[in-house]
């Protein structure tokens, strides 16, 4: 096992500074450093503090990971650094600081993308992802349904959120209910106290001539909220757990009806779930039993790996060693709305005609919504 | 001495390596918005230049601003990056002390001011008794409510050139964005002579400007 490639990864495409290192599959650190609760008060993550926070970080970060991997920067065969999609000055940190490191160290630096990334992660904990897989991703940044014929040179977006992120709708379903930031976690809790059938919230893009792979949540949001206010404006107590539990259905219902649906269209038998939503006990539960049904194998990585890390760019820098894909060059650029089909950033100067991207998939998919409270804040 | 240093402060993205005594190789490019991109390919071309490799280098000096943060932050972190891995110091010095120091290398003497662009129609700016000496905290302000306390101060830099009705003497000959080179020479002088340097840290001098958002906004129609 000693001559799988040793690689470093470096994330920040959003509030969390993380690094990990991995030998091939098998993860040696996941250091993770979060300004989340810098953002909590504003309600969202805000880049230029996200930022400031990758700064301070991010050496003390690499340090970390290197310590509780047991390894020399010396032995590493490559750095890994998220390349995009994410947001600009944030991406930038963990750029600027991955070219520093590859080029202090000698080393090869792979520009990956952090979607891939999300997918790629679950080979540290299931070994080597079947080909294709097909992948449900879905964070407060993404809704994504991908076909990944090969992890490293071909992503194929199928469907995408249309207006809201899943992890957006309980940011906001949170808020209204006065549960604080990030809602997640604190509306998967409250589910379990509730009945997921007491409120029938609507189903978004789930009619016959709605696009078959595509996710709305905006609609569902304001739904939740005008019963909230219904309740509030006829002097009711507003049943907290119902509501979760019911809104909690609405969403995972149509995430895994879609992700199953996809499946099976695609003849895959594989379902990959990963991102920070991939922790909802109830998505889980019922992606577990909607696959037994169909006969897809279920692979979902732990909590921890699912949430922004650098264990996951460390896992598809890993892959792209392995495969003998080309490295980036120094000018390397950081890129928000790097397409999920640019799995890496090859080199500018290098004649490698090996890397596959499938341009060919259409682009209309490719730009997840990452809720930046002001995009103009990046003074540049 | 070996230093490499680098400044991302300003629109400039500069690179120079000193040896303690005179600068071996400079490269300056003038691109507000790719400080990302051209940062390293900048290193490895002073480093080649100089027929030198990174491993040489026994202390690393950057600007610390203050400067547009996005930029700002690509060279700091570059900085402290190099200097982990390469296990050598970090030499932080403020970037109008660069543009200062030039200054004075092209032959301005006397007290004179410092300012650069800091977007948002303000600037970012220090006052200096000469080259070497800065008498106030970096700041940043509106050009026009320098014009009073600043009156018939020689200025320098891109912030005077872009508003010359807010300062006296603008000299726009003298050079306006950070040179890496200047920077180093005067970091070698300090590491000389025991000069102070700053903390590794960035001189942002705004707070971010995120709002809390207002109450919730109600959904139902009126
Ligand atoms: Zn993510």
């Amino acid at each position: 096992m000693a001559d799988e490639p040793l690689v470093l990864g470096i994330e920040t495409s959003c509030d969390e500074t993380g690094v990990g290192i991995v030998r091939g599959h098998t993860l040696l650190a996941d250091a993770v450093a979060s300004s989340v609760d810098e953002h909590a008060r504003f309600g969202g993550v805000v880049p230029e503090v996200a930022s400031r926070a990758h700064l301070e970080a991010m050496v003390p970060t690499i340090q970390r990971a290197l310590k509780e991997a047991g390894v020399s920067a010396r032995d590493l065969d490559g750095i890994a650094v998220t390349a995009g999609p994410g947001l600009a000055g944030a991406l930038l940190v963990g750029v600027s600081a991955a070219k520093a490191y590859a080029y202090a160290l000698g080393k090869p630096l792979y520009g990956v993308n952090h979607l891939a990334s999300h997918i790629c992660v679950d080979q540290l904990e299931h070994g080597a992802l079947p080909e294709p897989t097909m992948a449900l991703l879905v964070s407060g940044g993404h809704s994504s349904l991908l076909l990944a014929p090969d992890i490293t040179s071909d992503v194929r977006p199928l469907g995408s959120t249309i207006d809201d992120a899943a992890g957006e709708a309980f940011d906001k379903v949170a808020r209204v209910l006065n549960l604080g930031f990030p809602g997640g976690p604190v509306i998967d809790r409250y589910a379990r106290e509730g009945n997921p059938a007491a409120i029938k919230f609507p189903r978004g893009l789930t009619g016959p001539r709605d696009p078959i792979y595509d996710f709305s949540f905006s609609g569902l949001k304001t739904a939740v909220a005008r019963w909230i206010e219904a309740k509030r404006a006829a002097g009711e107590d507003v049943p907290v757990a119902d509501v979760a539990a019911s809104f909690q259905e609405a969403v995972v219902d149509v995430l895994t009806r879609k992700a199953v649906r996809a499946c099976k269209d695609n003849g895959v038998d594989h379902l990959m779930i990963g991102g920070g939503v991939a922790a909802n006990t109830r998505l889980r539960a019922m992606a577990q039993r909607r696959c037994e049904d169909a006969g897809i194998v279920l692979r979902v990585p732990n909590p921890k790996l699912c949430t922004d890390n650098g264990a996951m760019v460390a896992a598809l820098g890993a892959e792209m060693v392995a495969r003998g894909r080309s490295a980036s060059s120094w000018d390397l650029s950081a890129d928000s709305s790097l397409p999920v089909t640019e799995t890496h950033v090859p080199g500018t100067h290098d004649e490698d005609h090996d890397h596959g991207h499938s341009h060919g998939h259409g682009h209309a998919h490719d730009h997840d919504h990452f809720h930046e409270l002001s995009k103009d804040n990046l003074y540049s | 001495m070996l230093l490499l240093a680098l400044d991302t402060a300003t629109p400039a993205v500069t690179v120079a390596l000193h040896d303690g005594d005179t600068v071996v190789a400079e490269s300056s490019q003038v691109d507000a918005r790719r400080h990302g991109e051209l940062l390293l390919p900048a290193v490895d071309r002073v480093l080649g230049e100089a027929g030198r490799k990174l491993d040489a280098v026994t202390g690393i000096v950057v600007g610390v601003g203050p400067g547009p943060y996005t930029g700002l932050r690509v060279g700091i972190v570059t900085a402290a990056t190099f200097a982990a891995a390469l296990s050598v110091p970090v030499h932080s010095l403020c970037s109008l002390d660069g543009i200062a120091y030039a200054a004075g290398q092209a032959g301005l003497e006397g007290e004179f001011v410092v300012a650069t662009d800091a977007r948002r129609k303000e600037v970012y700016w220090a006052r200096y008794a000469d080259a070497r000496t800065r008498v106030t905290e970096p700041a940043v302000d509106r050009p026009a409510d320098l014009t009073e306390p600043l009156a018939g101060l020689t200025a320098v830099g891109a912030g005077a050139v872009l508003y010359p009705d807010a300062f006296s003497d603008v000299r726009a000959d003298l050079p306006q964005h950070q040179s890496a080179g200047a920077l180093a020479s005067l970091a070698a002088e300090k590491l000389r002579t025991g000069g102070e340097f700053l903390p590794d840290q960035p001189l942002y001098l705004r707070r971010p400007d995120a709002q809390v958002p207002a109450n919730y906004k109600v959904v139902t129609p009126k």
